[in-house]
C-alpha cells in the first residue's frame, strides 16, 4: 500500500468520523432533534388566553389561581373518551368529598365551532357540579392548548362530519398555578385519587 | 295454531336474542352487559358498549351494525398515543375466536352511533343488530343509562 493510499484512507476515516459526530449532534441537539415527548404545561401564571365559562363569565388562567386546579380538554360531540373522562372525574370528586370543595375543575372544549356556551353548560350539568365548561374563539382555544402543551386536530369521518383528536390527559396545578402532574386518560381511581390528594396536601401546607 | 307457534317463536327470538337466520357460527354468539349513554338531543353521536362472546367451536366475524336509532352505526376504536392524544376510528371487521369474547368498553372499542334519528333517553332501550360474515344476525336490546354512566348495570 502506497503512502498516498494510506493518506486517502486516513482522510476518508477522519471524514466519516466527523460526519458521524455531525449526524449525532444533528439528531440529539441540532435541528433534527425529536420533539420532546409530552412537554410539561406552563405554569398558569405564564399562560394567556380568554374564554367564557358555562355561566357566561369571562375566564382565563388567572381565574384558577388561589386554589388547586384540574384541567382537561375535550369536546361534547365526543361519544367515548370525553363522557368517560367526565364521569371518571365525577367519581374521583365523589370519593374526595369535601376535600375538593375549593378545587377548580375545568373542561375546555377543543371544538368551539360546535360547543357553544349553552351547549357546554348543558353538557357539564350532567356531571359533578364542580366541573366547569369553558369555550372560546378558535384563536383563544389554540392559545390555551399551547399553554397546556395539549394538542388537537379536526379529523373527517364518514358522511361529512368530523371528530377531534385531542390530548385526553388531566392536568393538575397547585394553588400558585405551578404544574403538579398529569392523570392519564382512564387512569384507575386508585392511582388518580392519591395524585389529587397530594396536590391538595401541598396546597394546604403552602397556605398554612 | 301454526301462527301462534310462529308468534311465540318470534317473541322468544326477540327476547333471548337468538340469531334470526340459521348460519354457521354466528348462532353461537351471546351478547352480555350491553349499555349505552343517554344523548343530548340528536346532534351528537352516541356510543354503546357490550361484550360479544363466541360460545361455539368456530371463529365468527362481526362485519357491521344496524339500528333504527342511527343512520350510520359503526364499530370504532379509541387509541391513546404516547403523548396522551386520543383518537378514534372505524375498526372494520372483528373476528372472535372460538370460545373467546370481545369487549366493547370505554377507552377501547365502542358501537359508534352516528346520525342519531331518535334521542337516546335514559331508562329506555333500543334494538341494535349485529351482522356477521356468515349472514347471521343478532338483535339485542340495549338499555340506555345516564349520560354520566360508567358501566353496565348488573
Ligand atoms: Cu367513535
Amino acid at each position: 500500500m502506497s503512502r498516498r493510499t494510506l493518506l486517502t484512507y486516513g482522510a476518508a476515516i477522519a471524514g466519516v468520523a466527523a460526519l458521524t459526530l455531525f449526524i449525532g449532534w444533528w439528531r440529539v441537539d441540532g435541528p433534527g432533534a425529536p420533539e420532546p415527548v409530552a412537554q410539561r404545561p406552563l405554569p398558569l401564571t405564564q399562560m394567556e388566553f380568554q374564554m367564557t365559562d358555562q355561566g357566561g363569565a369571562t375566564v382565563g388562567p388567572a381565574s384558577l389561581l388561589g386554589n388547586p386546579s384540574m384541567v382537561f380538554f375535550g369536546f361534547t360531540y365526543c361519544p367515548d373518551v370525553c363522557p368517560t373522562t367526565l364521569s371518571d372525574i365525577s367519581g374521583w370528586l365523589d370519593d374526595l368529598g369535601d376535600d375538593v370543595a375549593e378545587m377548580n375543575v375545568v373542561f375546555i372544549t377543543v371544538d368551539p365551532e360546535r360547543d357553544t356556551v349553552d351547549g357546554m353548560a348543558e353538557y357539564v350539568s350532567y356531571f359533578h357540579p364542580a366541573i366547569q365548561g369553558w369555550t372560546g374563539t378558535l384563536d383563544e382555544t389554540a392559545r390555551a392548548a399551547a399553554g397546556f402543551r395539549a394538542s388537537y386536530e379536526k379529523v373527517a369521518v364518514e358522511g361529512g362530519d368530523y371528530t377531534m383528536d385531542h390530548t385526553a390527559s388531566v392536568f393538575l396545578f397547585d394553588a400558585e398555578g405551578q404544574f403538579a402532574g398529569t392523570i392519564d386518560y382512564h387512569e384507575p381511581r386508585e392511582f388518580a385519587v392519591p395524585k389529587i390528594r397530594r396536590v391538595l396536601a401541598t396546597t394546604g401546607e403552602q397556605t398554612s | 295454531m301454526k301462527s301462534t307457534v310462529a308468534a311465540i317463536a318470534l317473541a322468544f327470538s326477540v327476547f333471548v336474542g337468538l340469531p334470526t337466520t340459521s348460519s354457521a357460527g354466528s348462532e353461537d354468539i351471546v351478547v352480555e352487559d350491553a349499555w349505552a349513554r343517554a344523548s343530548i338531543g340528536t346532534n351528537r353521536p352516541g356510543a354503546a358498549y357490550m361484550t360479544v362472546r363466541n360460545t361455539g367451536p368456530d371463529p365468527v366475524t362481526l362485519v357491521g351494525l344496524e339500528t333504527p336509532l342511527a343512520m350510520m352505526p359503526d364499530i370504532h376504536e379509541t387509541t391513546t398515543d404516547a403523548n396522551g392524544v386520543s383518537s378514534m376510528g372505524p375498526v372494520g371487521e372483528i373476528t372472535i375466536p372460538a370460545g373467546e369474547s370481545v369487549a366493547l368498553e370505554p377507552g377501547g372499542m365502542h358501537a359508534m352511533l352516528m346520525r342519531l334519528q331518535i334521542k337516546m333517553v335514559e331508562g329506555e332501550t333500543f334494538p341494535l343488530t349485529l351482522n356477521f360474515a356468515d349472514g347471521g344476525t343478532l338483535t339485542v336490546d340495549v338499555p340506555i343509562l345516564g349520560i354520566a354512566a360508567r358501566g353496565p348495570e348488573r
